[in-house]
């Protein structure tokens, strides 16, 4: 087996070969149109609708083509690509249920703002609307999910509205944009125009530069605050305003916390991180939201997860919003400064006159001995494996430096609290949606976007089971995840709120019948790998790492465990149970 | 405080439009109270006029959440300016012969008109404002309305602006 990703290969001197004007089909305009745009690879599946398109990628080798094993791992593939690459992602199924099968990835990307152009097939137009074979209203069905989304009626529409489709998925509050194409339209031949000039378009005008009262409001706050706070999300990575982020820190010295999606936008390990808030956050930094008297929220959405109960939260503070989408600032949480702007550029432009927060030496003070008094803890056993103590054994021995992507429960949970990412784009983890069967998908497209980086895929059995067959992929196309597989026998997240919240009732979460992995890995043709203890946990990650291709290691933990600390629905993100530490 | 609130929203004549407003509606839980929607002044844009019920925070939102899709040109708040409203209904009410005559006083003090007459029944056409239409409605309610069909409203702000 070659230990090689496929190459991807949009560069310039293609896109230069395909400018010239000419007579081609719709199909040919959809594959010339994405090397336009960049586009390296596209994951999809072919389908009666979708032909055309496919006869015209026949020996077509200017992008690379992934062929998944369902239109779920096409989508999340798509979707891991973009948040680890910052770019476009792109994905192609067929009609009918080939669309369908995309609703929950398309999902995903909407509630967690990720570019991406999604390609669908349909029946020819003539057909559309008499229930005809395979057909359905994808463009219907998927409204309320997309940032836009088109039904090309005509292939003279078609260079147009891809280039548009680029454009709105990528600019402003980033989000997937489907491009529904009826098979006639992708037969029909029309003179090809390549679409280079920016997108104009009436109603669509993001608003990225911030107003400047505002801002100065907002330098004033942080002159005048005693326990000023940090609260920074996804927004930071998205905008790719790490660095002005850090810089904005570096001056002002107030202390910050970065939700879910935000992880990676700033440096863990920095002395005035106190880590992830909300419902399993830190104990400093639920405590400094609800104690600080300026809250700057920078590209996060006051998602319910991080505040808890709404009535009660931040009950003293300031609210400061920085937020590119205008229906985010109110929506919630009242703001009172609210600022709308592109993160990245709202912070270069503060970063030339904020200056330090002068009054809260004592508040720094505080939160120093929070951190240390409550950090993320576990007890520790020699008996069984303890999940925690795996999340810190792939984080010492790869450093912090690898792609970390999860699925959904409390494995996503611990690696969110003990893995410690250092680089934005590091960390790909369905934070809105909370969609299981994501978390291995999404590694693949993360890797292709990064052939040289380590990535690593941290899934739970359950979550695991529901997109495993994409285990093909990295077999025969060597694509060298490294898959682990935190495997507790249940349900662990339902266990932990059957436990917790439905005294014990554990109602219908047992995974008896579950696959052996190794074998299911080895099935595929990928090495799988088992351990029980420290010692077997220790040599397996070693073996995994030290394998060139893709490698399954399955860890069987403590089923009881439960991610700690815990803020329970309907509580403030104050009252947290701790666990037994 | 909950009020009633009329918003006129520009969008690009687009297949779906309506369906992508409405959808928005009923996605984020507010409320639609009447929608119409035709051409506007200008070719390629048509105008709906969307009346809502719900607080300021509500109404704050919906226009924000109007203006992040893609076919929204323009969302204004008729309802914050001097405006003009009004609905067309046209209502078949029953009529006998002998009741006719009354049935007639009603429309003319309501400048309304007749606009079918069948043996038994009328159609009357009524043009106003909601209340204007409702009291007219409920007037005409005793005779027995065999049918009732009315537009929702459309509206603008008065005077120059």
């Amino acid at each position: 087996m070659s230990a090689q990703i496929p190459e991807v290969r949009s560069t310039d001197e293609l896109r230069q070969k395909w400018m010239k004007p000419e007579v081609i089909t719709g199909s040919e305009i959809l594959l010339r149109s994405l090397l336009l745009e960049g586009v390296e690879c596209v994951f999809g599946y072919p389908g009666g609708a979708v032909l055309y398109i496919y006869d015209a990628m026949y020996g077509f080798k200017d992008f690379k083509h992934v062929l998944t094993r369902h239109e779920q791992g096409a989508i999340h593939a798509a979707d891991g690509y973009a948040r680890a690459s910052g770019k476009v992602g792109v994905c192609i199924a067929t009609s009918g249920p080939g669309a369908t099968n995309l609703v929950t990835g398309i999902a995903t990307a909407y509630m967690d703002s990720v570019p991406l152009v999604v390609i669908t097939g349909n029946v020819v137009s003539s057909l559309i609307g008499t229930d005809a074979f395979q057909e359905a209203d994808i463009t219907g069905i998927t409204m309320p999910i997309t940032k836009h989304s088109y039904l090309v009626r005509d292939v003279e529409d078609l260079p147009r509205i891809i280039h548009e489709a680029f454009h709105i998925a990528n600019t402003g509050r980033k989000g997937p944009v489907l491009i529904d194409i009826p098979k006639d339209v992708s037969a029909a031949q029309t003179l090809f125009v390549p679409q280079t000039e920016p997108v104009t378009m009436r109603g669509y005008n993001p608003n990225v530069l911030p107003n400047k009262i505002q801002l100065d409001k907002l330098t004033q706050a942080i002159a005048e605050a005693e326990r000023p706070f940090i609260l920074a999300g996804g927004g930071v990575v998205y905008s790719g305003g790490h660095e002005a982020l850090y810089e904005f820190v570096r001056k002002t010295e107030i202390p910050i916390a970065t939700t879910l999606l935000g992880l990676g936008g700033f440096p863990s390990g920095h002395e005035l991180w106190t880590g992830m808030p909300g419902m399993h956050g830190t104990y400093t930094s639920n405590q400094a939201i609800q104690q600080s008297d300026l809250l700057i929220c920078i590209g996060a959405r006051f998602d319910d997860r991080v505040t808890g109960k709404l009535d009660g939260f931040a009950p003293q503070a300031k609210i400061v919003h920085i937020d590119i989408d205008p229906a985010e600032i109110g929506k919630n949480v009242a703001a009172d400064i609210p600022i709308v702007g592109d993160v990245k550029a709202v912070l270069e432009l503060l970063n030339q006159d904020v200056k330090r927060a002068d009054l809260a030496d004592a508040w720094r003070a505080q939160i120093q001995q929070w951190k240390a008094a409550k950090p993320f803890s576990y007890k520790d056993s020699e008996t069984v494996l303890k999940p925690q103590w795996v999340i810190e054994l792939l984080d010492k021995t790869t450093k912090g430096g690898a792609i970390v992507t999860t699925d959904v429960g409390q494995h996503q949970m611990w690696a969110a609290q003990y893995y410690k990412f250092n680089q934005p784009r590091s960390w790909v983890t369905s934070g809105g949606l909370g969609t299981m069967g994501f978390g291995f998908p999404s590694a693949i497209g993360a890797q292709m976007a990064n052939p040289d980086r380590l990535v690593i895929s941290i899934n739970g059995d359950g979550g695991m089971q529901m997109c495993s067959q994409e285990l093909a992929i990295c077999a025969i196309n060597n694509i060298p995840v490294k898959i682990v597989i935190i495997n507790n026998q249940v349900l662990g997240m339902v266990r932990q709120w059957q436990e917790l919240i439905y005294n014990n009732r554990y109602s219908h979460i047992d995974l008896a019948g579950s696959p052996d992995f190794v074998k299911l890995a080895e099935a595929y043709g990928v090495k799988g790998l088992r351990a029980t203890n420290k010692e077997e946990a220790r040599r397996a990650w070693q073996e995994a790492l030290d394998t060139p291709g893709p490698v399954v290691v399955e860890f069987v933990v403590s089923k009881e465990e439960n991610v700690y600390p815990m803020v329970t629905q309907g509580s403030t993100i104050d009252q947290m149970l701790m666990g037994d530490e | 405080m909950t009020t009633k609130n009329t918003i006129a929203v520009l969008v690009n004549d687009h297949p779906g439009v309506l369906q992508r407003v409405s959808g928005l509606f009923g996605r984020r839980g507010f409320n639609i109270e009447s929608i119409t929607v035709g051409q506007s002044e200008e070719v390629g844009l048509s105008r709906m006029v969307i009346v809502t019920v719900g607080d300021e925070n509500n109404l704050e939102q919906i226009e924000k959440q109007l203006y992040k899709l893609v076919d929204v040109i323009k969302v204004i708040d008729l309802s914050s300016k001097p405006m003009v409203a009004r609905e067309l209904a046209m209502i078949k009410v029953k009529a006998e012969p002998p009741q006719r005559p009354e049935i007639m006083g009603v429309v003319e003090t309501f400048r309304a008109a007749v606009i079918d007459v069948g043996t038994t029944s009328l159609i009357v056409q009524v043009i106003g404002d909601t209340e204007k239409i409702d009291a007219m409605i409920e007037l005409l309610k005793p005779y027995g309305i065999r049918e009732l069909t009315r537009t929702g409203v459309t509206a603008m702000i008065r005077g120059n602006a």
